[in-house]
């Protein structure tokens, strides 16, 4: 059990931290303290051309040299500073996050479409696989992923959320299952513009990682959500998928309801199972993934886990719970509920 | 004594709300009306007292009237997940709608749904002796309706003017009770170890109550749902899945 919520403004509005905060410690009965997060897209327009990389180093003096070799090494660092924190009172102080504005020296990765972006998977990868007491936790660029082991209010505190302000925000208020609770664990997940809140447990963790980790992306934040957030990067960047289809791909229908629909339907429905069979999500779930252009939200095919949207103008909701949405916007007309395996998707006109 | 109390709600946690219901009820309070709720979970659960009216303004947090057993809750505004969770006999009647699992677990009393409900309501409802739960929805459910059901009744009105029910696993696994539902209801619907029989004159002149307790409270006209035709699904056993794990 854990708590989700994410919002869009799709004429880009921006909106500070503080409403999210409170809709998040609405469902603390789903958190256990151990975990909270959230992701914000817009929060650093000074830097927007940078890719912003958030890392948790376990002590700056030790480990921060490694880090900025590597960075340097494949790219030149425009800034970096500590991300200011403030003190919590049962928040420990694990971690220092750093946050790095990195500009990739794309001439280094000639074969390749996407240089930049494979510049940065594969430095976080890097990073988080063998460079001792760092983690880089978020590496989108014009956003930001702030998380610790905590509840909702002390992470948002810890960061003082309200300080920041985006057009996409969603929050995480996790009770971990299968896996400790730590900060890496802690939601949202996130690569390159790649940011993932989830709600559930994926069975085929086993199946879904042997897969990803064909394609070069490593495992190493002991949580399966992770695997969602490189399964997207995988399908939706690299492969070129639409929405839409990555969610057909990641939920698909059952046979039996394939087996009823349309030929040309049926073709295109058969022809990704067959394709994604080892990227299919099984288990209980509800996800929402964002970029700087969209958020998606779906749940399971059986709808084991809660999701509500709902509406306000240029607003997009969508949370395990109702009440979460309200306390962040009371003037929602009414909220709804989307098909199991059926998307919520969320797109930005300006 | 007072008859009726009201208590603000905003912003407050359930513990020190369902504390106050509780010293309300202990002193003889029978009518009690809570403004400005959001969220609050667990409201009413436990509580006891036949002739106690609660009316919640707003939206109530998951497992509203938990084990409750006796009370009227009245919800002005949708409910979150398991309204009636396990419930024990009273009444819970929606304004609104309601989320997944609505009924979980119930063993007796009667819950009213105006509107539409998400996904597994009615989840393991059950029945003994003289205890048979019961849940009226207004308009549509949603996927694996009745799963594993083991008693009491299920009944879908389909207010909406749709069809009541058009996704998978209906009565998935039941083994007691039964789903009745308006209209016709396609067999790829069904679950596994649920049938479609048509409903008898009897069972009719049985559901006509509750239509009527329906109408009542949300102020329609019960006619046209007396007389509309209704498909009862039933358990096609009472161990559906015997030999699933064993051979026998």
């Amino acid at each position: 059990m854990c708590g989700i919520i994410g919002v869009i403004d799709r004429n880009r509005s921006l909106m500070d931290g503080s409403h999210i905060k409170s809709a998040l410690s609405m469902m603390n009965e789903r958190g256990s303290g151990e975990g909270a997060g959230y992701v914000a897209y817009g929060v650093y327009p000074e830097f927007k051309d940078y890719y912003a990389l958030h890392v948790f180093f376990d002590n700056v003096h030790e480990h921060k040299k490694a880090v900025d070799a590597l960075l340097s090494q494949w790219g030149t660092i425009i800034h970096d500073e500590e991300i200011p924190t403030y003190e919590q009172q049962g928040l420990r102080r694990v971690h220092t996050p750093w946050r790095y504005f990195f500009a990739p020296d794309t001439s280094l990765m000639t074969r390749s479409s996407t240089p930049a972006e494979d510049i940065v998977t594969s430095l976080v990868m890097k990073v988080n696989t063998q460079v001792t007491g760092a983690l880089i936790f978020s590496s989108g660029k014009n956003l930001g992923v702030f998380k610790a082991a905590g509840w909702p209010e002390e992470v948002a505190d810890f960061y003082r959320i309200e300080d920041y302000s985006g057009y996409i925000w969603m929050g995480h208020n996790r009770y971990p299952t299968n896996t400790p609770g730590w900060w890496g664990g802690a939601h949202p997940f996130n690569l390159l513009n790649w940011s993932v809140v989830h709600n559930g447990e994926i069975t085929s963790y086993g199946t879904n990682r042997r897969y990803i980790e064909s394609f070069g992306y490593q495992c190493s934040m002991f949580t399966d959500t992770e695997v969602v957030a490189y399964m997207v990067d995988l399908l939706a960047r690299q492969h070129g998928l639409s929405q839409e289809m990555t969610v057909r791909a990641l939920a698909p229908p059952f046979w039996d309801e394939i087996d009823r629909e349309v030929p040309k339907q049926q073709e295109l429905d058969r022809a990704i199972r067959l394709t994604y069979a080892s990227a299919m999500m099984n288990g209980p779930f509800a996800i929402v993934v964002a970029d700087q252009d969209t958020m998606v939200a779906f749940t399971d095919r059986s709808k084991l886990r809660p999701l509500v949207g709902a509406e306000n103008g240029s607003k997009l909701y969508v949370s395990s719970e109702e009440a979460a949405i309200r306390a962040m916007d009371p003037d929602i007309d009414d909220v709804f509920t989307p098909r199991a395996g059926d998307p919520i998707i969320g797109r930005v006109v300006a | 004594m007072m008859e009726s109390v009201t208590i603000d709600a905003a912003g407050m946690h359930y513990t020190p709300l369902n504390k106050q219901i509780r010293a309300a009820v202990a002193a003889g309070v029978k009518r009690i009306v809570l403004e400005h709720v959001l969220g609050q979970r667990f409201i009413a659960d436990g509580l006891r007292g036949d002739d106690v009216v609660i009316e919640i303004h707003g939206v109530p947090g998951g497992d509203l009237g938990m084990f409750m057993s006796g009370p009227t809750v009245i919800v002005h505004g949708n409910c979150e997940h398991a309204p009636g969770n396990t419930m024990d006999s009273g009444t819970i009647v929606v304004h609104g709608s309601a989320g997944d699992a609505v009924a979980h677990s119930m063993r007796g009393g009667t819950i009213f749904v105006r509107g539409h409900i998400g996904y597994r309501g009615g989840i393991h409802m059950k029945q003994y002796q003289e205890k048979r739960p019961t849940l009226v929805i207004g308009e549509y459910s949603r996927a694996f309706l009745g799963e594993y059901m083991a008693g009491g009744t299920v009944l879908v009105l389909g207010l909406h003017g749709g069809v009541p029910v058009e996704e998978r696993g209906l009565g998935s696994g039941i083994h007691g009770g039964e789903i009745i539902i308006r209209g016709d209801v396609d067999d790829q619907y069904l679950g596994v170890g649920a049938m479609k029989t048509v409903l008898s004159e009897q069972d009719r002149e049985r559901i006509a109550p509750l239509i009527r307790q329906f109408a009542d409270h949300f102020g329609i006209d019960a006619a046209p749902l007396l007389s509309a035709a209704y498909t009862r699904i039933v358990p096609v056993s009472g161990r559906p899945f015997a030999g699933k794990y064993t051979n026998e």
